[in-house]
């Protein structure tokens, strides 16, 4: 057992904090924001190329840089944070020590050795194969090794957040069961772990083929188990940022759901079926069948949606009750309205709670519906779709409750407060455009993963409706509007934790940031007021654009592929 | 952080889906198990019965 001196007690919270624990949150963190500044950058030039009216880059580099874009923001930057997040779940919530420091440290030397072998490789040239990486197209060896590293490293993560969860339990830092932040937590290592077997049962043998001691891999197969990693990454993503809307909502107004059982339910609905909705991705393959399709998406894929409803309800509606509680109670939306606005660590939760329903959740749906999934497939739809869940669902909220970690774990103050107060809407106005606008120029027919969207060498002409040229435009506007937000972010992180004021016992007395000692954070238990009016309003709200939507995308297909 | 749960005195007294829920093994063998069947072992089977062209 870890002796006393190993920990301190957070003035904030009043829990022990394993120092082990706390040093590698803040390494994984640090990493992870380097990851998403270098992979913003590209993310940037993608845009402006893709912008017809500007079209930065040459076809080679755009390539290129797409590569680096995809595996900088949707594995590194994220699974870097997700690893600081598990450790924090885990260690400090339960107020544990973290088990087996060392191999946490092997783990993180690995995940960052093999994330700069996979740049090194795409950046030298020869690995310009996008972030799926489909066989026949061959990357450099190392490409394929950085990956692995990477993963064996996540997945050594994974081993000691697990481990801790035995120590925890064992050592007896917690009674009864964990609280749900924690199990949220567990939800997202889950589909790691699903995650990273996939990932490591297709790119060993992949890397082998790019040595030549394999002579060929199936391009189905290969399609089929990698997506079981490259979207089940993607859902270890929606485990983790759900979890951390309750954590945020706890943490900012003392918010308890509505009820934990409901809630664990949803996470155990994400377990048992949200990995099958890779399945999407293959909607268009001749060579798996109707069964296989419908199954995974039509009919697993939306036992998993049922599950990122209840916590649609769940989240705002622990909120209200939480702000009804503290007297908000005129009206039907008082409580929204006088929410902290002003803190980017709930607006920027806030904002993202709501495009990811409205924006991410509703195209999901469409686009796992085998029928109407065939107007859009492999079209700039699919990314629009996936910037909403993944930039404005997952990025935004690592960014919101970052204005947490800062103060708790690196016990600084944030710098620059007016900034940090807008950065999450700048941020967020701009990602929301991204993503409405790349869907737009989708439906209209503009292919992803093209330099050109006119192809206009090719032989068989293509013709684009005018409209997506706008789209691009203003998709290209949304990218430097959100660049901007992204850069704000990572000045005020980066500065706050270099020249932050330091947040000693006094300065968080002073200053609290996160209501009643975060008791509702690291406790199980539900909300008592359950009577939540405006939440039911927005859920109406929801419920019939979703209706709306899903049906608009009937009489589109009725029009695209007639049956008289 | 005490909770109800925790003062029921006998483990069997506890619901199976609780129990379930408490159990980060079984869930984590489910999450597992769940897609590498219906997802992997199935669009195996399903490449692999593809006829080879002649």
């Amino acid at each position: 057992m870890a002796s006393a001196a190993n920990f301190r007690t957070c003035p904030d919270t009043g829990l022990k904090v394993d120092r082990t624990a706390e040093a590698l949150i803040k390494a994984n963190a640090v990493v992870a924001v380097v990851f998403l500044a270098v992979g913003g950058l590209f993310g940037v030039l993608v845009a402006m190329t893709r912008w017809p009216a500007v079209h930065l880059l040459d076809a080679d580099m755009f390539y290129l840089v797409l590569t680096a874009h995809g595996a900088d923001v949707l594995l590194f930057w994220i699974l870097f944070f997700e690893v600081a997040i598990l450790y924090f779940a885990s260690a400090i919530l339960l107020n544990s020590r973290l088990a087996t420091p060392k191999f946490a440290w092997l783990a993180f030397i690995m995940m960052v050795v093999g994330a700069v072998m996979a740049n090194v490789a795409v950046l030298q040239g020869d690995s310009t194969v996008m972030f799926t990486s489909y066989v026949p197209m061959k990357a450099e060896p190392h490409f394929y090794l950085g990956l692995i590293i990477f993963a064996v490293g996540a997945l050594i993560a994974l081993f000691v957040f697990f481990a801790t969860l035995v120590v925890a339990k064992n050592e007896k830092t917690y009674e009864g069961s964990v609280p749900l932040v924690t199990f949220g937590a567990i939800t997202a290592a889950i589909i790691a772990v699903f995650t990273i077997a996939s990932g490591a049962v297709i790119l060993i043998p992949t890397w082998l083929w790019s040595m030549g001691f394999i002579a060929n891999i199936d391009t189905l197969l290969y399609k089929i188990i990698w997506w079981g990693m490259g979207h089940s990454s993607q859902q270890i993503n929606v485990a983790a940022h759900v979890a951390v809307w309750y954590c945020i909502a706890a943490m900012v107004l003392g918010a308890k759901p509505l009820s934990e059982k409901v809630s664990r339910t949803a996470f155990l609905l994400y377990i048992l079926f949200l990995q099958l909705a890779s399945a999407h991705h293959l909607l268009v393959e001749p060579g798996v069948s109707s069964e296989w399709k419908i199954f995974n998406t039509s009919y697993a894929m939306y036992l998993a949606v049922l599950g990122s409803m209840i916590h649609g309800l769940s989240v705002p509606g622990a909120i209200e009750a939480a702000q009804r509680r503290r007297g908000f109670t005129h009206g039907i939306f008082e409580w929204l309205r006088k929410a902290p606005w002003g803190n980017p660590a709930f607006s920027g939760m806030f904002m993202s709670l709501v495009m990811f329903g409205f924006l991410g959740g509703i195209s999901g749906v469409v686009m796992g519906t085998e029928q109407i999934n065939l107007i859009i497939h492999n079209t700039l739809y699919v990314p629009g779709h996936f910037h909403a869940t993944v930039v404005a669902g997952t990025t935004l909220t690592f960014m919101a409750v970052t204005y947490l970690v800062v103060p708790l774990i690196f016990r600084r103050e944030i710098i620059l407060p007016g900034m940090a107060k807008w950065q999450p809407y700048i941020f967020g106005i701009g990602v929301a455009g991204i993503s409405l606008f790349m869907m737009g120029a989708g439906t209209l027919g503009v292919a992803r993963r093209h330099w050109d969207i006119t192809f206009t060498d090719a032989i068989m002409s293509v013709e684009v409706p005018g409209t997506a040229f706008l789209m691009m435009g203003l998709n290209g506007i949304s990218a430097l509007l959100a660049g901007v937000g992204g850069a704000m972010y990572v000045v005020i992180v980066v500065g706050s934790v270099l020249f932050g004021k330091r947040r000693d016992e006094a300065v968080a007395k002073a200053n609290p940031i996160i209501f009643d000692g975060g008791a509702a954070v690291a406790n199980y238990g539900s909300e008592e007021q359950v009577k939540v009016p405006g939440t039911i309003v927005l859920v109406a709200i929801f419920f019939t654009a979703f209706v709306l939507y899903y049906f608009v995308n009937w009489k589109f297909l009725s029009e695209v592929w007639p049956l008289s | 952080m005490a909770n109800k749960a925790s003062e029921t005195p006998d483990d069997q007294d506890i619901p199976f889906m609780q129990r379930l829920l408490d159990n980060p093994f079984i869930l984590l063998f489910l999450g597992v198990a769940s897609p590498t069947i219906l997802y992997i072992v199935w669009g195996i089977i399903e490449v692999a019965q593809i006829p080879i062209a002649n």
